[in-house]
């Protein structure tokens, strides 16, 4: 078995272990055993693609492998990676194992919260390795659906109204992509000899751009849609909100990436006139959603759903970045991607213990946590500030990429949009510091004096999350080396 | 005619001694032994079912060509009689608990492979005459098994209009066949298909022809009768209705459009464009209101219908084995889902949705075979359905109905809403008084155990459809 079937195996392993386990201890321990394998692979997977790019191999996809799957239909089982996909990966292992450490305590049917987890995580994976158009999407939405279930099930709030919001927009985007993967199968190919796999459909570049006009759109918002894209981000808010904290961390920090991660790899690529006929529409978009998200969260009393706003808004800068077509750009996006990925899930990590002692989300009903809970408020403030862009953190070097990406374009309109774009940056240091004063500074109030302070597990969570941000900040140009190859290949069509 | 001409129909002949011996068997065992018959009758089905296979490479005609035989029918028979094995196997503790109690047993199994027996003919007609006779013959005993609950308001009552209606459906589809023998002079296919005189008045003699079959398979507008039947009938019998009868409906009309009425390939396409739209449109937009779950489904697979003309529209060999691939999954998506509704309403006597709130705390694997069933009735990967769905729209957009293929996935974000209905009751839901834990029959958990790994391995294991595309080559 090559090593990148292996990060679909090893989770579906874990999940028919999970399957014979009997209650919250035996489950959390198989889910971590396997977890723990996964980030293991994850990091040898790394190394593996550092030696095997400095031994000159510059194949656009390494590792490649492809099964014949059903062979009328031409459809393969072809897997491969390059920089991008492999960061993805281990930013994906890490966020499932920081997740299996905050969920820790789950109470309520414990054995199939994990297997739910980690079912939507082998989707994650899935989705990343593929090169197929249709296997692709067949990962896809195996991650989208156990969202419906870890929300409804384990959720609080209107748990159910928005289990079936984000499964029934997230679907339907889906559809609207289906379309679009029909579209691009049956002008694959000049030849009649369609194909679903990316790389020849790419080679091919036998779409005519009439066609691409049509589909590029329709691709575009199924991806958009679960990377927030406005006006189709709204499912987010109260998913992120309702689901369980496991859920909004893997959610916000990787299924949402999927979304950045399709638009570049699918739609972009295989109709890069498409892309150019609709950048500036779509660019507005990309800049409603960024400073829409900021404005918004400034307004909301719920930590979850600032911080679910503000993904809208950090994610809205990927959109942007991407459809600026340029490398600084890219960098910036795909660094935006795994920043914001490792930011927000330690977000929702540090909401979750926080709600679990509190038993609140209101920022208005909470005052001086610094004092009872250090540990964890400290925590939040280094969440924040690296969040808000500060200088060492990792949201710096995206955000700086991402601006500069987008001055570069030389084009008058994109330089607008960024002076635009760049303007969420201080409504985001608005709402982080705001919470930050009102629910961590000040005296603590009675009834919080004597919650637990941060358990171990809780504390691992929080340690794995903090040290990839900071190592992002300090290291930026060991990531973007592993990026870049990535990026350049994939700008080909647009150079 | 020798014995070598009549091993042609070995399959029809052997269901026929089946009938006619699971009747004997009847008059001669003792009124306390009557659960013997169902065993018997399990067997000789299972005998019948495995010598079905022995027909997959055969090849011919019969009574100057009024019956054919080939590889491609021969299988599709095959994946019918599993599709009613699996609801017989459903069926055992209903038959113990309803039927034998009354006085009956055989009948049941009688009457339904009589009208197994009716599909068989009506897909191996070569013929009008054929067809409309093997049609009539899978009508008549349904009618009788909707009504077997007689001393149920309801079940009468569904009878009677599923009798009066489907009498109607005949009418017309006869007038049909009249009109067409006019323009024609003959009834056989082939010849037919070679005529072009009158084509109005034959157009005309199609288009009820159409209307007749669209009846079977319960497309809009035709469908009226689906829902007060289905919910009326005894579950098994709906289960039958929706998949085994409409599932062979759609292999006779692909047959009658593909080779018949080629000539009218723009016609019907446009025709079943339309239908295809409505079909969807109604049973998803109705099915969001149910609250029964017989009803429920019986909306669900009206939709489902109007999905499955999304393959027919492809017109072509890829049409025919999408279809039939589709089918196979669509059987196994039906059955288990109106298994577990039928199951769960003789331990419980319930039949709502909302009665199902909190099942996987009390019946998790019930509640698992249901999510799976909706999920590939859904078309949500891996499971089945999906692949099923995948294919279809390919076909159509083979064709360049690309908003056809839209309007599709609109409704299948619509039908999602729905099938997550029975999903969130019975997985996000808590109940004061859920359905109590109860242990299923042999017979049924048999039936569960494989329908539940076809859902899974019929999408994943390609090389079955592969057999399938390799058999709808020939046509």
């Amino acid at each position: 078995m090559d090593i990148l079937t292996l990060f679909v195996v090893v989770p579906l392993l874990t999940v028919l272990a999970l399957v014979f386990t009997k209650n919250l201890r035996q489950a959390r321990l198989v889910a971590l055993a396997g977890f723990i394998v996964q980030t293991a692979m994850a990091f040898h997977l790394v190394w593996k693609y550092l030696a095997e790019r400095k031994a000159g191999n510059d194949a656009v996809m390494l590792f490649t492998r492809d099964t014949v799957w059903f062979p009328d239909w031409n459809i393969h089982y072809s897997i491969g990676v390059d920089g991008i996909s492999v960061l993805m990966i281990m930013l994906t292992s890490l966020i499932v194992l920081a997740g299996i450490f905050v969920s820790w305590k789950v109470e309520d049917l414990p054995k199939e919260f994990f297997i739910s987890l980690i079912m939507l995580a082998t989707g994650v994976f899935g989705f990343f390795i593929s090169l197929d158009l249709f296997t692709m999407f067949v990962f896809y939405e195996i991650a989208v659906i156990p969202m419906y279930l870890l929300i409804g099930i384990w959720g609080s709030g209107p748990r159910e109204y928005a289990a079936m919001k984000l499964t029934l927009m997230l679907m339907g985007a889906s559809a609207l992509l289906l379309v679009a993967i029909l579209g691009i199968y049956y002008h694959s190919s000049p030849d009649g000899h369609y194909t679903f796999n990316i790389l020849e459909i790419a080679k091919n570049a036998s779409i005519p751009p009439h066609v691409q006009k049509i589909f590029f759109p329709l691709a575009f918002i199924g991806f958009g849609t679960i990377g927030a894209l406005f006006p189709f981000h709204t499912w987010s808010p109260d998913g992120h909100s309702s689901a369980p904290t496991a859920v909004s961390m893997l959610h916000a920090g990787v299924l949402m990436k999927l979304g950045g991660y399709g638009i570049f790899r699918v739609a972009m690529y295989l109709m890069p006139q498409g892309t150019l006929f609709w950048t500036d529409f779509f660019l507005i978009l990309a800049v409603i959603g960024t400073v829409y998200g900021a404005y918004a969260a400034i307004q909301q009393t719920d930590l979850k759903y600032i911080n679910a706003y503000s993904s809208v808004s950090h994610l809205g800068l990927v959109l942007f970045a991407l459809l600026m077509l340029n490398k600084v750009a890219w960098n910036g996006a795909m660094l935006q991607s795994l920043s914001h990925g490792f930011i927000t899930a330690l977000f929702f990590a540090l909401i979750g213990m926080i709600y679990g002692r509190t038993h609140t989300r209101d920022v208005r009903q909470m005052r001086g946590l610094l004092k009872i809970i250090p540990f964890i408020a400290t925590a939040y403030v280094i969440a924040g500030l690296a969040n808000l862009g500060l200088p060492g953190f990792s949201g710096f070097v995206a955000e700086m990429n991402i601006f500069m990406g987008g001055f570069l374009t030389g084009d008058r309109y994109r330089q607008i949009l960024t002076v635009l774009a760049v303007s969420s940056i201080v409504v985001t240091a608005v709402y982080i510091l705001r919470v930050v004063g009102m629910m961590l500074m000040g005296p603590p109030k009675e009834e919080h004096k004597n919650v637990p302070r941060a358990f171990w597990y809780e504390k691992m969570a929080v340690y794995i999350l903090i040290f990839f941000i900071t190592m992002i900040g300090i290291l930026p140009f060991w990531w973007l080396k592993i990026i870049e190859p990535g990026v350049e290949n994939f700008l080909k069509p647009f150079m | 005619m020798n014995w070598q001409q009549l091993s042609l129909m070995q399959t029809e002949i052997f269901l026929v001694l089946a009938v006619l011996l699971v009747l004997l068997a009847d008059i001669f065992t003792g009124k306390d032994k009557k659960s013997r018959i169902i065993h018997l009758a399990h067997l000789l089905f299972a005998a019948v079912f495995v010598s079905s296979f022995f027909m997959l490479d055969k090849e011919g005609r019969l009574f100057g060509g009024s019956f054919n035989t080939y590889p491609l029918v021969a299988f599709f028979k095959s994946i019918l009689m599993l599709g009613v094995g699996l609801i017989m196997l459903q069926s055992v503790e209903w038959v113990k608990k309803e039927l034998i109690p009354k006085g009956f047993v055989s009948e049941f199994y009688a009457l339904m492979w009589s009208s197994l027996l009716g599909l068989f003919f009506m897909i191996s007609a070569g013929d009008f005459l054929m067809f409309y006779l093997g049609l009539e013959l899978s009508t008549m005993p349904v009618a009788g098994l909707v009504a077997f609950e007689f001393y149920r308001k309801r079940s009468a009552e569904a009878a009677l209009k599923m009798v009066l209606l489907a009498a109607m459906a005949s009418a017309i589809m006869l007038f049909g066949i009249s009109l067409i023998y006019a323009t024609s002079g003959s009834i056989y296919f082939e010849q037919v298909r070679a005529s072009a005189e009158m084509p109005f008045l034959e157009l005309v003699g199609f288009a009820m022809l159409l209307a007749g079959i669209a009846f079977k398979i319960s497309l809009v507008p035709f469908h009226f009768w689906t829902a007060d039947v289905y919910e009326g009938a005894p579950t098994v019998v709906s289960n039958y209705l929706s998949v085994i009868s409409k599932g062979a409906a759609v292999y006779i009309l692909m047959i009658l459009l593909f080779i018949t009425l080629r000539r009218y390939e723009q016609t019907w396409t446009i025709a079943l464009y339309i239908l295809a739209v409505l079909t969807m449109f109604v049973g998803n937009l109705f099915a969001l209101r149910q609250q029964n779950m017989k009803r429920f489904l019986a909306f669900s697979s009206i939709a489902q219908a109007g999905f499955i003309l999304l393959g027919v529209i492809g017109g072509n060999v890829l049409g025919i084995k999408t279809v039939i691939y589709f089918l196979l999954i669509y059987i196994f998506s039906n059955v288990a889902a109106f298994g577990v509704v039928h199951v769960i309403a003789m331990h419980s006597g319930k039949e709502n949705i909302d009665d199902y709130e909190g099942l996987y705390r009390t019946n998790p694997r019930l509640s698992l075979l249901l999510m799976l069933a909706l999920f590939s009735l859904a078309g949500i990967p891996p499971v089945a359905g999906f692949f099923g769905k995948f294919f279809l729209y390919s076909t159509a957009a083979s064709k360049g109905f690309y908003w056809l293929v839209f309007i599709a996935v609109v409704n299948v974000t619509i039908s999602l809403y729905y099938y997550l209905l029975p999903v969130r009751a019975a997985f996000l839901r808590r109940s004061e008084n859920p359905i109590p834990y109860f242990k299923t029959d042999l017979y049924s958990k048999i039936g569960f155990v494989i329908l539940a790994l076809g859902l899974i391995l019929i999408g994943l294991y390609s090389p079955l459809y592969e057999y399938i595309a390799k058999l709808s080559e020939i046509l």
